[in-house]
């Protein structure tokens, strides 16, 4: 009923080429923006702004960065939490070295360096394909980490690596309330996915998604693939090094190399599975569940299974159940949450009339 | 020089370790393309069930046997239940599924046996060999050399099975086309299930090695780690690759510790294989002994 697009006729090229074609599509999308923005910070508990709503929108965002280079171009990545940790590192190092230096040009900055890290890894992307290649990120992702620890350059000689992200302050306002630093995050998030909305239905994205259905004959039709693949590893890596910058300046405020290690990488992975690999609403998806998963594993157990259980066994329980509802996602759908939406959202053009 | 052949000797024995880890995935992805990124944690899983039937007062070969059975319930077990509703899906959607096979079985193991460490002893002295070491001043350990062993007979036995049995022939017919080998009647999925089965008692190997060298612990599922940068440069489809990757990747791996870690702060082992390895598939992109892929559009 709601959910129509019957009446919605477009007259022209631009109407045809936006971004969302069906005028519901809008209103939700801006409802959910006015809500994010707005009534959140309003409602929620500091608790679930801290602890919750941060780390959502940033591992989205990493996982946005994957899902360009995994699910849109193809090439499979081990060591997304290794750029993210170039980004956290790279925009400290901004921020200490050079003064009076805006947060937000050291967020770029460390998303810059991480994309040129990212193009570097990237280069034998052009020779090695499939599995190998995962296996090659996977020496970014130990390199890396053990750079940034062994050489106290890169944390200025902070003990073992530790670093403390320095407040963050942009036209003389401070933000060190979580409700700022959401509001900071959500704006960085938003915009973000919105470039890459668009970078992903322009020539660039079909160009990525042609590499990655088939490069030689994608490579026959005259697109460039070094250029392709170098580019989609730059803005992948562009995109997690911002996010390394995030998870290090307004949710955690002190990280160590170690933080950014493989598992980090696998929970990236896991997201975009799970939300669906290329599609952006998936990587949303990805992450809400991935991120509300281990809370809601935690408080399940702890309010039903306490006294039935020692600590140890609930541990493992939980990890028993985390890896077994890995396996049923895929089984079930193995295109992801994405994937569930569109099914409900066919349904709902035909309800409650499906014939 | 003396030091360095004991280096070396030294880094290609513990090589054999890696290849052993690295003979389980080559079996699996062989006959059925599934990455299977869960041997780490099956090697855990088998050396810790082994343990502990052994703390429940059963005998060597008892727990070896009661082991060996459970790593063919897990195989048949996640045949069935993981493999089987994933036919015919990308190969990326099988290798995530064996991460979450990983968690599943980390978490049974510790959930079933408790997650202290424990030691393990096969009544093998890790100690220098006084005969090599009279003769050549080499410090080689009894306990790498029975490694050694236990590695080239695994490999012949395999080899042996691949090559004589008819399960065997059905195995390479299934590796080589699934197609072809099921419109001649190869129950594919008997293949796969005898094939975790095989991979299972390869990770009980290794599982029983590596613990009785480093103690059963968590630490056991990392050995998959160690394995990868050898399957890369042994190529991902091939026995032998395995076994040659993993002398490389062992030899080169302690040299560079020994020869450049000093210069660079130390540490280099956790990355230096897989960088070698990324240098070497820039030379050859299917590794050592991997088939050489060809593209058609």
């Amino acid at each position: 009923m709601l959910y129509r697009e019957a009446g919605q006729f477009k007259t022209s090229y631009a109407a045809d080429q936006q971004i969302f074609p069906i005028r519901q599509d809008r209103i939700a999308i801006g409802l959910i923006l006015v809500v994010a923005a707005l009534v959140v910070p309003m409602v929620a508990s500091e608790y679930w702004i801290k602890a919750i709503l941060i780390p959502f929108l940033i591992f989205s965002l990493a996982a946005l960065g994957l899902n360009i280079l995994t699910g849109y171009a193809g090439q499979l990545s081990l060591g997304s939490a290794a750029f993210m940790a170039v980004g956290a590192f790279a925009a400290y190092n901004f921020m200490g070295r050079i003064e009076g230096m805006p947060v937000l040009l050291a967020f770029v900055g460390g998303g810059l360096s991480a994309a040129a890290v990212g193009i570097l890894f990237g280069l034998p992307s052009l020779r090695i394909k499939g599995f190998y290649l995962a296996v090659a990120t996977l020496a970014a992702q130990f390199f890396i980490v053990w750079a940034l620890t062994k050489f106290g350059w890169f944390s200025m000689d902070s003990s073992s690596g530790v670093i403390t992200a320095q407040e963050i302050q942009i036209l003389g306002y401070r933000f060190d309330t979580p409700i700022s630093l959401y509001l900071l995050v959500l704006t960085i998030v938003a915009v973000m996915a919105l470039a890459a909305k668009n970078m992903v239905r322009s020539s660039v994205g079909r160009a990525w998604m042609a590499v990655r259905d088939m490069d030689v004959a994608a490579e026959v039709i005259g697109i460039r693939i070094m250029h392709t693949k170098l580019l989609a590893f730059a803005i992948s890596s562009f995109y997690c090094g911002v996010a390394g910058a995030l998870y290090a300046y307004a949710y955690l405020g002190t990280v160590e190399p170690e933080g950014f290690n493989l598992d980090l990488s696998f929970k990236i992975l896991f997201m975009i599975i799970i939300g669906g690999v290329g599609s952006i609403m998936g990587s949303f998806l990805g992450a809400a569940f991935i991120v509300l998963l281990p809370i809601f594993l935690d408080v399940l157990i702890q309010d039903f299974l306490t006294g039935l259980l020692p600590p140890s066994i609930s541990s493992n329980l939980q990890l028993m159940v985390f890896g077994g509802l890995i396996i049923f996602f895929l089984i079930v759908e193995p295109h992801g949450l994405a994937r569930l939406w569109q099914i409900g959202k066919e349904k709902l053009r035909l309800w409650p009339f499906p014939h | 020089m003396q030091f360095f052949f004991e280096v070396l000797i030294g880094g290609l024995l513990s090589g054999v370790m890696y290849s052993f880890v690295a003979l389980g995935f080559v079996m699996i992805y062989k006959a059925s393309g599934v990455f299977n990124f869960a041997q780490g944690a099956m090697v855990f899983f088998a050396a810790l069930t082994f343990v502990g039937f052994q703390e429940m007062g059963a005998p060597f070969w008892l727990a070896l046997i009661l082991a060996f059975g459970a790593m063919v319930l897990l195989g048949i077990a996640t045949e069935r239940i993981v493999l089987r509703p994933l036919v015919n899906q990308p190969h990326i959607t099988l290798f995530m599924a064996t991460i979450g096979l990983t968690f599943f079985v980390e978490g049974l193991a510790q959930g079933i046996w408790g997650s202290t460490v424990r030691g393990l002893d096969l009544g093998i002295q890790d100690e220098p060999i006084e005969w090599i070491m009279d003769k050549a001043g080499i410090l080689v350990s009894s306990f790498d050399l029975f490694a050694a062993g236990v590695a080239a007979a695994l490999v012949t036995l395999l080899a042996l099975f691949f090559q004589y049995t008819r399960v065997g022939r059905a195995l390479r017919a299934v590796a080589d086309d699934h197609q072809a080998a099921l419109s001649i009647g190869i129950p594919l999925q008997n293949i796969w299930r005898i094939v975790w089965a095989v991979a299972g008692f390869v990770a009980l190997v290794a599982g029983l090695l590596w613990g009785a060298r480093n103690g059963v612990q968590f630490a056991l599922t990392f050995t998959a780690l160690k394995a990868l940068p050898v399957l890369i440069l042994g190529g991902f489809t091939s026995v032998p690759g395995a076994i040659v990757g993993g002398l490389i990747i062992g030899s080169t791996e302690k040299l560079a510790e020994v020869y450049l870690g000093g210069y660079v702060g130390g540490g280099i082992d956790s990355w230096f294989p897989y960088v070698m390895a990324l240098a070497f598939l820039l030379i050859r992109p299917e590794g050592l002994f991997g088939e050489k892929h060809i593209d058609r559009v």
